[in-house]
């Protein structure tokens, strides 16, 4: 045998052995005391202010841990840094799947990072669950049946917003400003989607902006020349600060909807002037933790007393904390419900079999639902209109997809 | 091609020749070099035999950082070109083999190819209103560019998906072929690196590399010994921006997904980073500087998962300090030292 067929051979062999191991066993990462979960976040780069989260969620299962674990096994959490770079992602996800063997991803964080694994996790078959990011192509079981979102996406909320709208102004004339990208428009779908039949005739105009755009000040003069008094205000916060101003100086006074993308008081609502702002309305599905009428609700001081203990150099003020608290406390139901059976199949059933879950932090009576068909774990949330000072919630609990 | 040959260059075959002659007793280091070449590929060709999926995905990405690292040496390292920009050309590559994989289905190979082009091109017109800039005015020039691509990437939504960025699938190995697909990527990466880096040798070790290295360290007297300095410069840039391009289309395959995100600043930092640390003006340097690039920030990770940052500073000072030529220079001296003293040890006997 020459040389050269010896090495193709060699090639052959190997590639059989290869296909050999690829046959992903179900119990992974699971051992009689523990179990390892994988995560990254941007500890450093340009989104590292995100990477509290993954701190904070580290804190949470030391305390779960602390607490003698879940179902007798502790669980051994493990973070890389992906920089927010979708490439970094991809290694540091391989890492925590081939050769740390984790049980399931939790939590990785940012849009990009997670489409760039999104087809790998499918195909490898390990739970992706309560990824940390708004976009609705996450609730997608039948494509993607091994990855789960978990805040409310774009359109749950774009859909509560036409839901008040039927049914408190059934003449409505609403105008819309959205950003002409994949945001904008999931914004604009759920919104569509949730007027229905109705909306072709209360949607009077649409008007979009390129993120480039150094303005939307035309757009705000057209929208008001519709006759619009109805506006859902679809922007990133530098264009609400200017549609919001715009809007008060040329003097349209339309019930106006701003996306929770933009719903900052220290970023939107007072560079645009608090007077201007009074009566916006936006969706809140958390607590936000530095209001005050929060003070001494149970859950906040359980979280504050959790902060000081597990996690005492984090930020008091960050609502990032408070989101991460509420994920881990998700997470940790999951596997109590797993039981002993911590395959990865069993996993993702139970994660798609979460009935009337309430976490501390998120808003009272907003209930975590997951089913087989259904992996977009929050669907409600409140609306809450600005009275100069802060965002004060009215109404009730709204249900994105309530028939 | 010219039958005559010019005076200057029969002048120049004669310089060589002598050269050649000079070089005949350090020639006994040839076949050494020639053995350890030749081992290095045998253990690239048969790492796909022993390491896993991950291990191999991690080699590959070396391979695509050493061919970036390459691009870069041609034009900072031998032609004394700063750039603080060649992430773009990474991310320009990059975006041409995923919108070419994309909206027309072409296949991958021709993409590598056309990435390749379109970065020459781009590299040759930036390098041609550069070549006022000189030293640090040309590196905040080529930084500029570094920040202004994933803006512009995201501007041209239609082709791009915007932040959202483009996914891609991973390649199958072709001819039937039992690889997996992290083998075959590799090996497709190796042969392209192979390829790559037999060019640049050619290139660099030639009459053709003389006159880079001279616009280098004299650019008037290169001038005044006939090299057109406008020309070469703007060429190198464009073959620079062609190999970080091709580095870039390969990282697109490997990685099967591209986004705006991928690119940024640090990225073309990094790369600077690499060219140092493994050796400036040398041709092995691109593969230690890229094994640094690829390993040590996440042995940085391992060590402190609060400051990774810190003990990769500390890593980047330590070799600096010891290595001042960087990996490929520390090599060199090793190596002339150990020759030195057997030589010396010989006529001691």
């Amino acid at each position: 045998m020459s040389l050269l067929t010896r090495f193709i051979a060699l090639l052959l062999v190997s590639g059989l052995v290869g296909a050999g191991t690829a046959a992903a066993q179900t119990v992974v990462g699971v051992t009689a005391t523990e179990i390892k979960i994988g995560n990254t976040n941007p500890y450093s780069g340009p989104a590292s202010a995100y990477g509290t989260i993954g701190k904070v969620i580290g804190a949470y299962f030391k305390k779960v841990n602390d607490e003698g674990g879940v179902n007798g096994r502790k669980i051994n959490y493990i973070t890389y840094d992906d920089q927010y770079s979708p490439p970094k992602t991809v290694e540091m996800v391989r890492r925590l799947v081939e050769q740390d063997q984790v049980a399931l991803l939790f939590q990785t964080l940012g849009t990009p990072p997670n489409s760039a694994i999104h087809k790998y996790v499918n195909q490898q078959k390990v739970p992706h669950l309560f990824v940390a990011t708004g976009a609705t192509k996450w609730n997608d079981p039948q494509n993607f049946p091994w990855t789960m979102g978990y805040q409310p996406n774009y359109q749950t909320e774009g859909r509560l917003y036409a839901q008040y709208v039927l049914k408190n102004m059934p003449d409505a004339k609403v105008g819309i400003l959205y950003q002409n990208d994949d945001y904008g428009k999931d914004y604009l779908k759920g919104f569509e989607d949730g007027m229905g039949e109705a909306g072709k005739k209360l949607i009077v105009m649409k008007q979009s902006y390129e993120v480039t755009d150094p303005t939307v000040d035309s757009q705000i003069v057209n929208l008001k020349n519709s006759g619009a008094n109805v506006f859902f205000n679809i922007t990133i916060p530098k264009f609400a600060v200017q549609a919001i101003k715009k809007a008060n100086d040329i003097g349209w006074k339309p019930l106006h909807f701003l996306n929770n993308v933009s719903s900052s008081l220290g970023t939107v609502l007072k560079p645009a002037g608090l007077e201007a702002s009074r009566g916006l309305i936006t969706a809140l599905y958390m607590k936000e933790i530095t209001d005050p009428q929060w003070k001494n609700d149970k859950g906040f001081q359980d979280w504050v007393a959790f902060m000081k203990k597990y996690y005492p150099e984090g930020a008091l003020d960050d609502q990032s904390n408070a989101f991460g608290y509420n994920v881990a406390m998700l997470m940790t139901q999951v596997l109590k419900q797993c039981g002993n059976d911590l395959s990865r199949e069993n996993i993702m059933k139970q994660a798609a079999n979460v009935k009337n879950f309430e976490l501390p932090l998120l808003l009272p009576g907003i209930k975590i639902n997951t089913s087989p068909t259904d992996f977009a774990p929050i669907e409600q949330e409140q609306l809450a209109k600005f009275d100069g000072e802060k965002w004060s919630l009215f109404g009730e609990v709204l249900d994105a997809y309530r028939k | 091609m010219a039958t005559k040959t010019s005076p200057v260059e029969k002048a120049a075959t004669r310089v060589e020749t002598a050269a050649a002659a000079a070089a005949q007793p350090a020639l006994a280091a040839r076949p050494v070099g020639l053995v350890a070449l030749a081992v290095v590929v045998a253990v690239a060709i048969s790492l796909p035999f022993f390491m896993s999926g991950f291990r191999l995905f991690q080699f590959t990405q070396v391979l695509i950082y050493a061919i970036a690292l390459l691009g870069l040496n041609m034009l900072t390292g031998y032609n004394g070109q700063f750039s603080l920009g060649h992430g773009a050309f990474y991310g320009i590559g990059a975006y041409t083999t995923a919108i070419m994989i994309d909206r027309w289905s072409i296949g991958y190979g021709w993409t590598i190819i056309a990435a390749g082009l379109v970065c020459l091109i781009v590299g040759f017109l930036f390098g041609r209103p550069a070549l006022r800039l000189e030293g640090l005015y040309l590196a905040l020039a080529t930084f500029s560019l570094a920040l202004a691509v994933p803006q512009i990437l995201k501007y041209f939504e239609h082709w791009t998906g915007g932040s959202q960025g483009i996914v891609l699938s991973k390649p199958k190995a072709p001819f039937g072929l039992r690889l997996t697909e992290d083998q075959w990527l590799y090996y497709l990466t190796l042969a392209v690196t192979i390829l790559l880096f037999v060019l640049a040798w050619n290139l660099l070790r030639g009459r053709v590399g003389r006159a880079i290295v001279a616009i280098r360290d004299n650019h008037i007297a290169a001038e005044a010994m006939g090299i057109d300095n406008a020309l070469y410069k703007s060429v190198v840039f464009g073959v620079s921006a062609a190999y970080t391009g091709i580095a870039g289309a390969l990282s697109a395959i490997a990685i099967a997904f591209v986004a705006p995100d991928s690119f940024n600043v640090f990225l073309s930092i990094t790369l600077l980073t690499g060219i140092v640390i493994g050796g400036f003006a040398t041709i092995s340097g691109a593969i230690y500087g890229a094994l640094f690039i690829q390993f040590v920030p996440n042995w940085a990770q391992d060590i402190s998962k609060a400051a990774p940052w810190a003990i990769f500073g500390i890593f980047l000072i330590v070799f600096m300090y010891v290595m001042p030529r960087g990996i490929a220079g520390f090599l060199h001296l090793v190596w002339i030292r150990l020759t030195a003293s057997a030589v010396s040890r010989e006529k001691g006997r």
